[in-house]
């Protein structure tokens, strides 16, 4: 008789690709991407991460009434988003703003819908952040966690009914990982071989609650065996850690039919939302740690470097410009005014 | 464990923690006897002081214990009572409101908060068929002395799924109680009276009366103090028409009756205080002598409070009414989110006063200014 126990002795090894400075670690194998790619991926994190600055500040500023920020997740969001294609389902939480940028979705998109004025899509109808968009496939965000799980699990399933080349993509955090949903997910997405990527971005807080009173399994990779869905565990701040595993998870569910789980381990830089302060109940300097010295941004920047594609002058240029574009739609913003109610 | 060190911050970010200040600090100079609370400190001393009088007591929600809650009603409460009794939990309301049921069926008391009782809906299965229905089935055997609590209804500017008024739904369920307090005076004897009572109590509070403060007297600021369930209260006399309304309603009902009083109509304001078991005989009698009745509430329209009252007088005191029965309600729309819409979609105090002057015969305009 033996009990199997409930931890292994090693913890799941995380793939990786880049190290802190940006280097190929030498036996590495990635997924090669062109510099094309590469320099748009770069540019989106950059325009990412500058909204996301802006639009903050409109909320302090008391512009709009909410926001939330991507900040230290903009690998996890640019790069997954690189790796699909448009024809994929993606089925958000609500920290992957990203991916709708990378399809498309204008700054001034992005700003009508947190405005909620005239010419949002939505109407004025949903908080700020909740953006979703038909035409660039990307499922409108709900507050509700971890119910867009099992919603991916059924479009993943349509998918395979109509015979489609597309798989759905679906992202989560470590908390909504305590969800029932997920556990419905992910079994049924097993059972019915449903083309589905499981995206966790284990950023290790869910608002206040640490991982460490999350859950007490090795985060959420091993689930993945649980329930018979392959899995792999990715260094969330590493862009082609995460483009080469999405890629490779792309043409399995699609090629195979099956399930796949990716944990992306990384870490919330900033606020769970404006309405929090993490001060409270974390220390500063392990924020500025990841913030400085972990910044996947910039740990990109130094690959792209290397390679001869960027340098500092087009670094300043691309700042400079995105954030007078950003600034500018913030400003211009009223000009649309808010929709009235018609009789 | 995996290397993972749980971080035990101090609350406060430094700061120590603030104790349950003692009330003589919110001594007001114009009277010796009245105190001022908030809505929210009162929650929380209730709170403390049912958990200091029975061990039995804990509480188990998202963000209550170092995070202070989400909306600071537990603050102060992990330092003084510890990790087992004030318990941080995973996301899962369905999980945790299972195993704060189970605890309950053990003899626990445990006191269940919903970051807004539009999670609940997650957790409704177990409120429900776990919670509200095991006496009745069990003949007596199992009893489950459990509170549910958080905020309920809209808020501002939260859009449609953080908006949803939840009375009429857990009012309809026999064998849960549902409460839900305006003032801190409420605040206070009805969550005592919650946690002491043996049955499923659901408890709806409301996000913008939190930081409201309402004066209160030294035997509601006394540690026994405690409200009966199932009695609503007069909060303002008078003899034209009757206008009953819960949580923050009540307070848009006040200040409807200022406006009419000075149109000479009279307004008599109940705070039902209790949705469930619903005070019958105290709403009865108001409109016998009124003969008119004004229903607000903030949920939608079809099947909400307001029907149930409505159905109520007619039932006992048709022969009474002299004008039919004027309900007010929230729109019956999903909550919108622009600060316009959400105007539209909510009662506002001249919505009552229209529609007690309709109840009271005097002309008016029958749709809301835009």
């Amino acid at each position: 008789m033996r009990f199997i126990s409930e931890s292994s002795e090693e913890r799941i090894p995380c793939y990786r690709v880049l190290d802190d400075d940006g280097q190929p670690f030498p036996d590495s194998s990635f997924v090669k991407v062109s510099e094309g790619v590469a320099i748009k991926m770069y540019n989106d994190m950059v325009t990412l991460q500058t909204m996301d600055t802006i639009f903050y500040e409109a909320q302090r500023q008391g512009r709009i009434s909410f926001y939330l920020t991507t900040s230290g997740e903009e690998a996890i969001n640019i790069a997954s988003a690189a790796a699909i294609k448009n024809d994929d389902f993606v089925v958000p939480q609500y920290r992957e703003p990203g991916v709708l940028l990378w399809r498309g979705f204008s700054m001034q998109e992005f700003a009508n819908q947190c405005f909620g004025n005239k010419a949002d899509y939505g109407k004025g109808r949903q908080m700020p952040i909740h953006y979703g968009s038909n035409k660039h496939n990307y499922f409108t965000v709900s507050s509700t966690i971890a119910t867009q799980l099992p919603h991916a699990v059924g479009a993943a399933y349509a998918l395979k009914m109509d015979r489609k080349d597309a798989c759905a993509v679906t992202y989560f955090g470590d908390g909504g990982t305590s969800e029932g949903d997920f556990h419905a997910a992910l079994n049924f997405s097993a059972v019915t071989e449903a083309p589905v990527i499981f995206i966790c971005r284990n950023n290790g807080w869910a608002i206040s609650t640490p991982i460490s009173d999350q859950f007490r399994s090795d985060g959420a990779v091993v689930k993945g065996r649980a329930y018979g869905v392959r899995s792999i565990r990715v260094d969330g701040n590493d862009a082609l850690a995460i483009y080469s595993a999405v890629h490779a998870a792309r043409e399995m569910a699609i090629g195979e039919g099956r399930p796949i789980l990716i944990e992306a381990l990384t870490y919330r830089v900033g606020h769970h939302t404006t309405s929090d302060d993490s001060t409270k109940y974390r220390p500063v300097d392990e924020i500025e740690w990841w913030r400085t010295t972990q910044d996947p941004v910039t740990r990109f920047r130094k690959w792209i470097e290397s390679n001869g594609w960027w340098n500092g002058d087009i670094e300043s240029e691309l700042r400079s410009s995105v954030r007078k574009q950003v600034i500018l739609v913030s400003l211009t913003i009223s000009k649309y005014g808010l929709l009235q109610l018609q009789h | 464990m995996w290397g993972i060190i749980r971080q035990k911050v101090a609350a406060g970010g430094g700061s120590p923690v603030a104790r349950i200040r003692p009330v003589v600090s919110n001594l007001r100079n114009y009277s010796s006897a009245v105190k001022q609370m908030m809505v929210r400190e009162a929650l929380n001393s209730a709170l403390d002081e049912e958990m200091s009088a029975d061990p039995k007591v804990f509480l188990m929600g998202e963000e209550v214990g170092e995070y202070q809650g989400a909306y600071k009603i537990s603050k102060g409460l992990l330092e003084k009572y510890g990790p087992e009794r004030v318990l941080d939990t995973p996301i899962t309301e369905a999980g945790f409101t299972g195993i704060g049921v189970g605890a309950a069926y053990y003899g626990l008391k445990p006191v269940v908060e919903f970051m807004t009782f539009n999670f609940s809906m997650q957790a409704i299965d177990h409120i429900i068929n776990s919670a509200a229905k095991s006496n009745y089935m069990s003949s007596g055997q199992i009893s489950v002395p459990i509170v549910f609590r958080g905020p309920n209804g809209a808020a501002a500017g939260v859009g449609a799924q953080h908006s949803h008024c939840y009375a009429a739904w857990y009012a309809s369920v026999p064998g849960l109680k549902v409460l839900s307090p305006y003032s801190s005076e409420d605040a206070r004897g009805l969550l005592k009276a919650a946690i002491r009572d043996p049955d499923p109590v659901v408890f709806l509070e409301n996000e913008l009366l939190y930081g409201e403060s309402f004066p209160v007297s030294a035997e509601v600021l006394d540690s026994s103090f405690c409200l009966p369930i199932g009695k609503a209260k007069i909060e303002r006399e008078g003899k034209d028409v009757t206008i009953t309304a819960f949580s923050k309603i009540v307070g848009l009902s006040l200040k409807a009756a200022e406006i009419l009083a000075k149109e000479g109509i009279s307004a008599e304001v109940i705070n039902l205080r209790s949705i469930r078991p619903l005070d019958r005989s105290t709403i009865n009698a108001s409109v016998r002598k009124t003969n008119r009745l004004v229903t607000v509430e903030e949920g939608f329209p079809q099947h909400g409070v307001g029907a149930e009252i409505c159905a109520s007088v007619i039932e006992e005191s048709f022969g009474y009414l002299d004008a039919p029965v004027e309900r007010i309600a929230g729109a019956d729309v999903p909550m919108p989110y622009a600060a316009n819409l959400e105007r539209m979609a909510v009662p506002q105090v001249e919505d009552i006063v229209r529609a007690a002057k309709r109840a009271c015969y005097r002309s008016v305009p029958m749709a809301a200014a835009a």
